[in-house]
This record gives structure tokens, C-alpha cells and sequence, in this order.
């Protein structure tokens, strides 16, 4: 019987079962096994053994009669952020615990369409508000490189479960950093694409200003194929881009833009990235930062100047006030989103209550946990009479103010952006449970780029911890639409370098 | 600036919340820490500058679509039925609550 496990790249399957030497039949059969064998029993929170097989026969259907494109018969898995019809779609809370979509979210279809195998759900925290993969109803995810440890969060099953080689790519969502950061942790590769680039239809609202669609894979190579076919224009999400600086948003436009870049890299011979400056912010290495994340950061840097990149030195000097912004802007977006779930029409109902206004506060409060009846809060306060101004509007002034640095920095000073992901490697599973604020400020290397509406990605750079097992990701921040270029670019740090190809309990 | 008991009682009410009085207590510790970190904003000088609402308002200028107000595509009873089938309490093509008049 073939197993998933015998490849490490989208590439060398796909290569595999055009050849017909595996089917995706057998593959999907052995990765449903793999999945459920597992040892984390968190990362998945439905499989259904038909709903994937019946996909698996479709791509066997297309690799038979030669209609099959480098996706095809790819085992992936959703984050639970993203509803499906079929597998249940909870987005890891209690309010939604039995609910199925009647509809597939517009990536979903797009994967499906591509002829990717869903093998299911994967856990996230609870409508995605979270660092850790702690707030999940079902209970935390574990750190493949060392279950005591956080995968990251909020798409941290998806990041766990490309690093355990579940699946060789999955769907994620990105409000704060919820891509970059659980990559990063997990020592896989992740990208939030710039917003409004991939349609948010069928993903359950956070923050709608900020909420944006990636993806996560093992290599910035097998990023290419799953973002080009999940982006595109789509009519039913009043946000998603027809166009991107003119050119066309549809399935392509990031393949394109990638080979391009290659083909660019390619003339430069031994010095590939000759000419591109690397904007490197000297807010991201302050005090916060730890020591090892710093030097495997450092350490990246010097390979892409090996390969002829200039390491500019850029000042992004509103860094830090991307806390206070996000974390107005957010919580404020999410209180207005979650106000749907009223008990009435779909959700959590309880069982007891007096009056409409009772079952509809009791309804919630047993269906929410504690970091969204958190954010509900703060974002309420800060929208309530007499402190819309003074919070609400300021937050989205310093947000402009955000942006424009970057736009400013990317524009005329430097042509990417690089530096860390997280200030320290993946705490221990609980750490932070008497003082849950503290997660938030460990945010403030990624918030900036999505409050920009900015492309990111994280790429894995080092290992740290007492063990020296621990994964580290370096960031890169492109400008608007440079999806392609940032992937060319992180494709050619990893021919260089091996970090990516790491599995945990062979580091 | 302190929050007071009758805040947040207004607060979880304007949230749709129900708290006891353990979750108040600890609602108030949690905000007021919050409420710190977010005050930083107040000292910004933000004069002259127009608030962001879409993230991209920075590089382009931004209109935002809208649909034409219209039933599309037309909703048969099936398809109505597949909408409601993850309400609490349906009842022939609508969601029971409790009785809100006398």
C-alpha cells in the first residue's frame, strides 16, 4: 500500500499519480488511516471516510481520462473556519457544535475543482481568536515537535497538520496572523495573501476588515499551485478584487507572477536575487525579541545576501501601535459579526430560559468561550456610545498611519520586507492561562501586515528551545499583490537551505 | 480609568452576554488591563488623518460593490428547508422563539 508519508512534496506526488504509480483512491484510504491513527486527537474535528473517497474517485476519474492538473488527487484538509457541505462546520465552538453548511465556501470549491482530496476538518481556535490553538471546545492542539507545546494559532491545526505529513497542504485564514504565526511554530511554510485577493465567501466573519484566506504546505513550492487556484474574483464577497494593479484576479495570476520572478532569479546565475534590497525594520529586533529567534533570523538574512540580496535598514515606526489598533478594530469588527448568533436561527439554543432577550444571552454565553465572549466585550465597549471616536475612529487612524509606512518603506526604500514572526519559539500549552492578554502582545510582528492588507509569509529559518527542536519562521512582507515574487523568493532561500524539509522526530 | 459594576452590566447586556457575579468580577480585571493597552492610542497625534475602514485604502482608491436588490436565484421550498435546517426550533418554514406578546 503507497503512503502519503513516502512524499515530502506536491510536486513528486503529483508526479506519482499522473504516472499512475499511486492512485488517489489508495493514497486518500491510507491518509484517512494516518489521520485517524494519529496521535494528537484535536487536530482533526470530522473526517468522513465516504465524503473523501468520493473525491478521490473523482481524481482518479481525472487522472484516467488526462484532464488532471498538478493539484489533482493532493490529500488537503480545511480549517474549520471554512463551512462545507458534509463534514460539520463548528469553527472549534461549542455555538456551532452540530452545524452543516448547505453550501461549500468559495476555497473550498476552488480546491475541490483543482481536484485536491479534502481529508476534513482541522481545528483552529474558536472563530479564530486566538494564538495558541488553546481556545478550541474540543480542547487544545499539540506541537507535532513537542506535544507540551502550542501549535500556534488560530489556523494551528492546519499548520500540525502539514508538519506531521497529514495532508500536504491546507486552507487557512489570516486576521492578525493566524497563518504566519502557526507556521512559523510548526516549521511549515504559510501565506496570507494580499486582502481581497481570495474570496472570504463561506468563511465565518471575524474580522471583516482583516480576514483574509491562505494557505500552508511544507515548501514555498508546493504554495504556488493552492494559492493560485484558491484565488480569484468572486461577485459574492463585496470586498473580493476584480483586478490586481490591472491585472486580471483569477486562477493564474500567481503562477504567472511566480514563474516570472523565477525566470528573472534564473538570468542572475550564482548571484539569482542580485539588485533586490531587503527591507529589514529595526522595530521587529527589539527588546521582545529572544535571542535565538534574532540570530536564525539573522542567519536567513545572510543567505539571501549570499545569493546577492542588499539588506537595507528600514524604520517602520508605528510598529508597536499596532497592538492597541488591532486589538480596537478587531474585537470591534468581531462584536458586530458574532451578534448573528441569536439561539434563533442556527447555533447553540439553551435549554432553559425565561424570555426571547434571556434565551438569546444565555444561548451565547454557553456557546462562546472565553476569549470570544472577551473580544465581544472589548469590541462592544469600544463601539458603545461616547467611545466610538475616541477608539474606534483612532484606531482607524493609526491604521492609516500603519499602512503608509509600509507603503512608504515598500515603495521607495527597499523591494521586501524581512524579519521575525514571533519574538520567541512556541510556549508551553497553558503558560498563559492566568493572564490571557499576554498572547496578544506577541502578535506585534505580524498585526502590522494585516491591518495593511499586506502579503506575508512565514518560511521556517532555524530551530530554538532548550531542545533545539523547536521551529522558527522568518517573515516576508511583499508589496501589494506580490504573492508570486515573495513565493520565488522564499522557493529560492529553500533551495539553499533545508529547514523546510525537517519532519519532527527526524530534526 | 477604572470600570464600574453597572458598566460592565451594561456592557454584557449591550453584547447579548449573560455574566454571573465570578464573571463580572473577572470581566472588569480584564478590562481594565485591556482598556490600558488600548489607551495608548489616545496619545497618538493622529490630526489630519482620515480613518481607514478597508485595508487597501492605502495603495488604491476603494469602492466597494454593491448587489442589485434582488431575490436570485429564485428560493424553492427545498431550498428554503436546506437554510433552516440547523435552527434550534423550526416549525413549517419558520423559527419558534418564545412568545414575545401576550
Amino acid at each position: 500500500m503507497t503512503q502519503l508519508s513516502e512524499f515530502r512534496s506536491i510536486q513528486a506526488l503529483g508526479e506519482a499519480l499522473r504516472a499512475r504509480r499511486v492512485s488517489a483512491f489508495e493514497l486518500a484510504t491510507d491518509a484517512l488511516r494516518a489521520a485517524r491513527a494519529y496521535a494528537d486527537p484535536n487536530v482533526f474535528l470530522h473526517i468522513d471516510d465516504e465524503l473523501t473517497l468520493e473525491q478521490a474517485r473523482a481524481a482518479d476519474q481525472a487522472l484516467a481520462s488526462g484532464t488532471a492538473g498538478p493539484l489533482t488527487g493532493i490529500p488537503v484538509a480545511h480549517k474549520d473556519l471554512f463551512v462545507t457541505r458534509g463534514w460539520r462546520t463548528t469553527a472549534a465552538s461549542r455555538m456551532l457544535a452540530n452545524y452543516v453548511s448547505p453550501f461549500d465556501a468559495a476555497v473550498v470549491d476552488h480546491w475541490r475543482e483543482a481536484g485536491t482530496v479534502s481529508l476534513g476538518k482541522l481545528s483552529c481556535d474558536e472563530f479564530a481568536m486566538g494564538s495558541g490553538n488553546e481556545n478550541a471546545a474540543k480542547g487544545p492542539v499539540r506541537n507535532p515537535w513537542d506535544p507540551e507545546r502550542i501549535p500556534g494559532g488560530s489556523s494551528g491545526g492546519s499548520a500540525a497538520a502539514v508538519a506531521a505529513g497529514l495532508v500536504l497542504g491546507a486552507s487557512g485564514t489570516d486576521t492578525g496572523g493566524s497563518v504566519r504565526q502557526p507556521a512559523a511554530l510548526c516549521g511549515v511554510s504559510g501565506i496570507k495573501p494580499t486582502y481581497g485577493t481570495v474570496s472570504r465567501y463561506g468563511i465565518i466573519a471575524y474580522a471583516s476588515s482583516l480576514d483574509q484566506a491562505g494557505a500552508l504546505a511544507r515548501s514555498a513550492r508546493d504554495l504556488v499551485p493552492l494559492l493560485d487556484r484558491m484565488s480569484g474574483f468572486d461577485p459574492r464577497d463585496s470586498t473580493s478584487l476584480e483586478t490586481c494593479d490591472g491585472a486580471a484576479n483569477t486562477a493564474g495570476r500567481v503562477q504567472a507572477a511566480f514563474d516570472a520572478a523565477q525566470a528573472g532569479f534564473q538570468a542572475g546565475g550564482e548571484r539569482p536575487l542580485a539588485g533586490l534590497r531587503i527591507g529589514v525594520p529595526r522595530e521587529f529586533f527589539n527588546e521582545g525579541l529572544s535571542a535565538e529567534v534574532g540570530a536564525a533570523v539573522e542567519s536567513a538574512l545572510q543567505v539571501f545576501e549570499s545569493l546577492g540580496a542588499a539588506r537595507v535598514d528600514v524604520s517602520l515606526p508605528h510598529t508597536r501601535l499596532a497592538i492597541p489598533a488591532y486589538y480596537v478594530i478587531a474585537p470591534a469588527e468581531a462584536s458586530s459579526n458574532l451578534s448573528r448568533y441569536d439561539g434563533v436561527r442556527y447555533g447553540h439554543r439553551a435549554a432553559e430560559y425565561s424570555d426571547l432577550a434571556d434565551m438569546t444571552s444565555r444561548s451565547r454565553s454557553e456557546g462562546f468561550g472565553d476569549e470570544v465572549r472577551r473580544r465581544i466585550l472589548v469590541g462592544t465597549y469600544v463601539l458603545s456610545h461616547g467611545y466610538y471616536d475616541a477608539y474606534y475612529l483612532q484606531a482607524q487612524r493609526v491604521r492609516r498611519m500603519i499602512a503608509e509606512d509600509f507603503q512608504r518603506v515598500l515603495t521607495s526604500e527597499c523591494d521586501v520586507i524581512m524579519g521575525p514572526v514571533t519574538p520567541t519559539v512556541a510556549r508551553r500549552i497553558g503558560d498563559n492561562r492566568q493572564d490571557p492578554i499576554a498572547d496578544w502582545l506577541g502578535d506585534i510582528y505580524t498585526l502590522g501586515v494585516s491591518l495593511a492588507g499586506l502579503p506575508g509569509m512565514s518560511i521556517p529559518c532555524g530551530f530554538g528551545g532548550e531542545s533545539g527542536r523547536l521551529p522558527i519562521g522568518l517573515q516576508l512582507i511583499g508589496r501589494y499583490f506580490d504573492e508570486g515574487r515573495l513565493l520565488a523568493l522564499a522557493d529560492r532561500y529553500q533551495q539553499a537551505t533545508d529547514w523546510h524539509q525537517r519532519i519532527p522526530g527526524h530534526a | 480609568m477604572a470600570l464600574t459594576e453597572q458598566d460592565i452590566a451594561r456592557l454584557a447586556r449591550l453584547s447579548g452576554l449573560r455574566l454571573d457575579s465570578s464573571d463580572q468580577t473577572r470581566a472588569r480585571q480584564e478590562l481594565d488591563r485591556i482598556l490600558g493597552l488600548i489607551e495608548e492610542l489616545q496619545a497618538v497625534d493622529t490630526a489630519g488623518v482620515e480613518p481607514m475602514a478597508h485595508p487597501l485604502a492605502a495603495h488604491q482608491d476603494i469602492t466597494l460593490r454593491l448587489c442589485d436588490d434582488t431575490p436570485e436565484p429564485p428560493q424553492t421550498c427545498e431550498q428554503r428547508d436546506a437554510g433552516m435546517a440547523n435552527a434550534p426550533a423550526p416549525h413549517q418554514g419558520l423559527f419558534l422563539v418564545p412568545t414575545v406578546i401576550e
